[in-house]
C-alpha cells in the first residue's frame, strides 16, 4: 500500500485528493439513487446497506481481531426484536430504540466474548454457534417476542408515537435515506476506532495474541471490546433489517445467515473495511437478485432446467443458490484468500507500475 | 421410571458419540473440524434411501453401496476441496468446511427435495422389548448399543495393530517426522477422511431412523454430536464416547423435566464446559504451539 510518512497521515480520512473526490461523487450518486432506480431495486440496496454495517462489525471481529463468530445472527436477532419490541411497547424514537438494542446486543456480546478469552478457532467457533442457536431457540419459545409466528414492526417513528412530535417514516426511499445516512456514519466510525488505539490493539491481538499480552495489551479488555464493538454493529444492523423487511420470525436468524455473514467477510476480504463493503454488496446481490430464480438467467438457466429435468427436481432447483454460494466459499479459500480486496489490491499494483 | 430415561438417554448418547467419533477421527489427523460431517451422513443415508425405495435393493445391499459411497465422498472432498487450498488458517479450514456442507446440503435439496421421509430402516423405534422387568428397550437402541461397541473394538485394533492406523496415529503427532519416515501423509489424509465419512454415515442413518429424513436433519444431531465430542475431548476417542453417553442422559433427563427446552441444552452445556475446561473432560490439556 502507499507508503505513511507520519502519524497524521495514517489517521487522515481522506489520503489523496483524488479519495476526497472520488467519495463525494460515489456520495451524490448514492444521495440521488431513488431519482432512477425502482421501488424494488430500493429495497435491495436497503437490504444491501444493512448487510454493509454487518460486514463491517464482523470485520472488526474475524478480520482485526481474528476471533471466529458464527453466532451473528443472535446479536443480529437481537437487534431486530430489541428495536422492535422498545418502540411496541415503550414508545420510543426509533434512534434511541435503536441504540437501546444495540447496546444489549453489544451486552451479550462481551458475555460471548468472556470465553473466547479461553477458547480459540474451532472451540470459539462451536461456542458461538451455540449461542447463535440458542437465541433462536429463546425467541421462538417466548410469548413475548412472538413465538414462532414472528412479529411485525410498528410504524417507523423518528419522534414519539402518539404525541405531537410524531414523525412517521414510511416506504422503501425514505428508510433508504435513513439507513443510508447511518451506514455512512458506522463506516467511517470503524474506519476511525480501527486508527486509534484500541484498533492497534485488536490488530496485535490477531498477529500474535501472547506478544501482544507481553507489549501491554490487555487481552481481558480488548478481547471483549472487540466481541461488544461487533456485536453493536449486528444490533444496529438488525434493527435497521426489521424495519425493511417489516416482518420477520425466529427462523429468519438461523445458523445459514450466520455462515453468509461469514462468508461476506472472507469473500470481501479480511481486515479491510473496503473488502468488508465490497463482500456483502457482493453476496447480498447474488442472493436476493441474481440467483433468486435461476431459470430465468440467459442461457445458463436454460441448461440448469435442463440437468433438473434429466436428473434433479425442477422444483430443488432454488437450491441452485446455495450450490453457487458453496462454490465460491470454496474458491475463495483455496485461490483467493485475500478475496476481492486482494484482487483490488493486485489490480492497483498492477496499473501504478504498469509497464513494468 | 428414571432407569428407563437413562437407558434411553444412553442410547441416544451413544448415537451422539458414534457420531461425535466421526468427527475426533478427522480433528485428530489433521487438525480440521469438519462441519460438514452431518451432511455428507445425510447424504449417504439419502442414498441408501433412494436405492431402497427407488430400485427397491435389499437392505444389506444397500447397506453395502452406501458404505462405498460414504468413502468415496469422503476421499473427495479431501481430495478437491482440502488439499488445493495452500496452508490455510483456522478460519479459512471453518470456511472450506462450511461451503461443502452448503454445497452437500443443496445438492440433496435440488435431488431429492424438501419434503421429509420415513427411513426405512431395519430396526425401528417403535418395536420394544422388555429385556429386565420393567426395563423397556427399543430394538433401535439395542442396534446402537451393539454397533457402538463393534466400532469401538475394530477402530481400537485399527489404531493399536495395523500399518495404517499406526500412521494415522504418526501423522497426527507430527507431519513433517511423519514425511520423512516415509508415509504418504496425503493418503493418510484421504484415508481418514474416507473412514470418518464411513463412520459418519452409520450413524447418520440411526439419526434418520429415529426422525425424518429431509436435507437439514443431520444439523441438529451434528451439533449435539460435537457438543458430546468437545466434551469430551476432540483429541481422545474413548473420551468422545463418553461425551455422547453423558450428553445423552443430561438431555434426556433435562428434556423430561423442561421438554420445552430441550433442543438448547446441548449447547448451554458446551459453553460451560468449554468455558471451564477448553479442552474436554478426557483430553490433556492443549498446549499452544508459538
Amino acid at each position: 500500500m502507499d507508503m505513511k510518512r507520519n502519524y497524521y497521515e495514517d489517521i487522515e480520512l481522506f489520503s489523496s485528493a483524488t479519495i476526497l473526490v472520488w467519495s463525494i461523487v460515489l456520495l451524490v450518486f448514492l444521495l440521488t439513487l431513488p431519482l432512477y432506480l425502482p421501488s424494488y431495486n430500493i429495497y435491495l440496496f436497503n437490504i444491501i446497506l444493512v448487510n454493509i454495517i454487518l460486514a463491517v462489525g464482523l470485520n472488526i471481529l474475524v478480520g482485526y481481531t481474528g476471533q471466529i463468530s458464527l453466532g451473528h445472527a443472535g446479536f443480529f436477532a437481537i437487534g431486530a426484536y430489541g428495536t422492535a419490541l422498545i418502540m411496541t411497547h415503550l414508545h420510543f424514537p426509533f434512534i434511541v430504540a435503536l441504540i437501546i438494542a444495540a447496546l444489549i446486543a453489544a451486552f451479550f456480546g462481551f458475555i460471548i466474548g468472556l470465553p473466547a478469552l479461553r477458547l480459540e478457532g474451532p472451540y470459539l467457533a462451536i461456542a458461538t454457534l451455540g449461542f447463535g442457536l440458542t437465541i433462536m431457540h429463546i425467541i421462538g419459545r417466548w410469548e413475548i417476542f412472538g413465538g414462532r409466528m414472528g412479529i411485525k414492526t410498528p410504524p417507523l417513528d423518528l419522534g414519539f408515537a402518539g404525541s405531537a412530535y410524531s414523525m412517521v417514516i414510511e416506504g422503501d426511499v425514505k428508510i433508504y435515506y435513513l439507513i443510508l445516512i447511518i451506514t455512512v456514519l458506522m463506516v467511517i466510525g470503524a474506519r476511525n476506532l480501527m486508527k486509534t488505539r484500541v484498533g492497534r490493539a485488536f490488530v496485535a491481538i490477531r498477529d500474535d495474541d501472547i506478544a501482544a499480552e507481553v507489549m501491554g495489551v490487555n487481552l481481558t479488555i480488548f478481547k471483549t471490546m472487540s466481541f461488544a464493538v461487533s456485536a453493536f454493529y449486528a444490533g444496529v444492523a438488525g434493527g435497521l433489517y426489521g424495519f425493511v423487511v417489516t416482518f420477520f420470525d425466529p427462523f429468519t436468524f438461523n445458523l445459514i445467515l450466520s455462515i453468509i455473514f461469514l462468508v461476506m467477510v472472507v469473500v470481501g476480504g479480511l481486515g479491510s473495511i473496503m473488502g468488508a463493503i465490497m463482500g456483502a454488496i457482493l453476496i447480498t446481490y447474488l442472493q436476493y437478485d441474481f440467483l433468486k430464480n435461476v431459470d430465468e438467467l440467459p442461457y445458463l438457466g436454460a441448461f440448469l432446467v435442463y440437468i433438473s429435468k434429466q436428473w434433479f427436481t425442477v422444483i430443488g432447483l432454488a437450491n441452485f443458490s446455495n450450490i453457487a454460494l458453496g462454490i465460491i466459499m470454496l474458491a475463495i479459500v483455496i485461490f483467493e484468500p485475500l478475496g476481492m480486496f486482494g484482487i483490488w489490491i493486485r489490480m492497483k499494483k498492477y496499473w501504478k507500475t504498469w509497464p513494468f | 421410571m428414571i432407569e428407563q430415561l437413562f437407558i434411553e438417554g444412553l442410547a441416544i448418547g451413544a448415537c451422539y458419540g458414534l457420531f461425535g467419533v466421526a468427527v475426533a477421527i478427522i480433528y485428530k489427523t489433521s487438525e480440521v473440524v469438519n462441519f460438514a460431517q452431518g451432511e455428507m451422513g445425510m447424504i449417504a443415508t439419502f442414498v441408501t434411501y433412494h436405492v431402497l425405495v427407488v430400485y427397491n435393493f435389499p437392505f444389506w445391499l444397500a447397506f453395502l453401496i452406501t458404505m462405498v459411497f460414504a468413502m468415496l465422498l469422503g476421499m473427495l472432498i479431501e481430495i478437491c476441496c482440502l488439499r488445493p487450498a495452500k496452508d490455510p488458517n483456522v478460519l479459512g479450514l471453518i470456511i472450506l468446511t462450511l461451503g461443502v456442507e452448503m454445497l452437500l446440503m443443496a445438492i440433496a435439496g435440488w435431488k431429492w427435495g424438501a419434503e421429509q421421509k420415513d427411513f426405512p430402516f431395519l430396526l425401528s423405534v417403535r418395536k420394544t422389548h422388555e429385556i429386565f422387568p420393567g426395563l423397556v428397550l427399543n430394538e433401535w437402541s439395542m442396534g446402537v448399543f451393539a454397533l457402538s461397541i463393534v466400532i469401538m473394538v475394530l477402530l481400537f485394533l485399527f489404531f493399536r495393530f495395523s500399518r495404517l492406523g499406526i500412521a494415522m496415529r504418526a501423522t497426527q503427532q507430527n507431519v513433517n517426522a511423519a514425511k520423512i519416515m516415509g508415509i504418504k501423509v496425503e493418503r493418510v489424509f484421504s484415508f481418514t477422511w474416507a473412514m470418518s465419512s464411513l463412520i459418519g454415515a452409520i450413524a447418520a442413518m440411526f439419526f434418520a431412523a429415529r426422525s425424518v429424513l429431509d436435507p437439514n436433519f443431520m444439523m441438529e444431531p451434528f451439533m449435539r454430536a460435537f457438543a458430546a465430542a468437545v466434551l469430551g475431548g476432540l483429541t481422545s476417542i474413548p473420551g468422545v464416547v463418553v461425551g455422547g453417553l453423558i450428553l445423552g442422559i443430561i438431555e434426556n433427563f433435562f428434556g423430561y423435566a423442561w421438554p420445552e427446552w430441550k433442543p438448547i441444552v446441548a449447547f448451554v452445556v458446551i459453553i460451560i464446559i468449554i468455558t471451564v475446561r477448553p479442552s474436554g473432560l478426557f483430553a490433556k490439556h492443549f498446549i499452544k504451539k508459538v
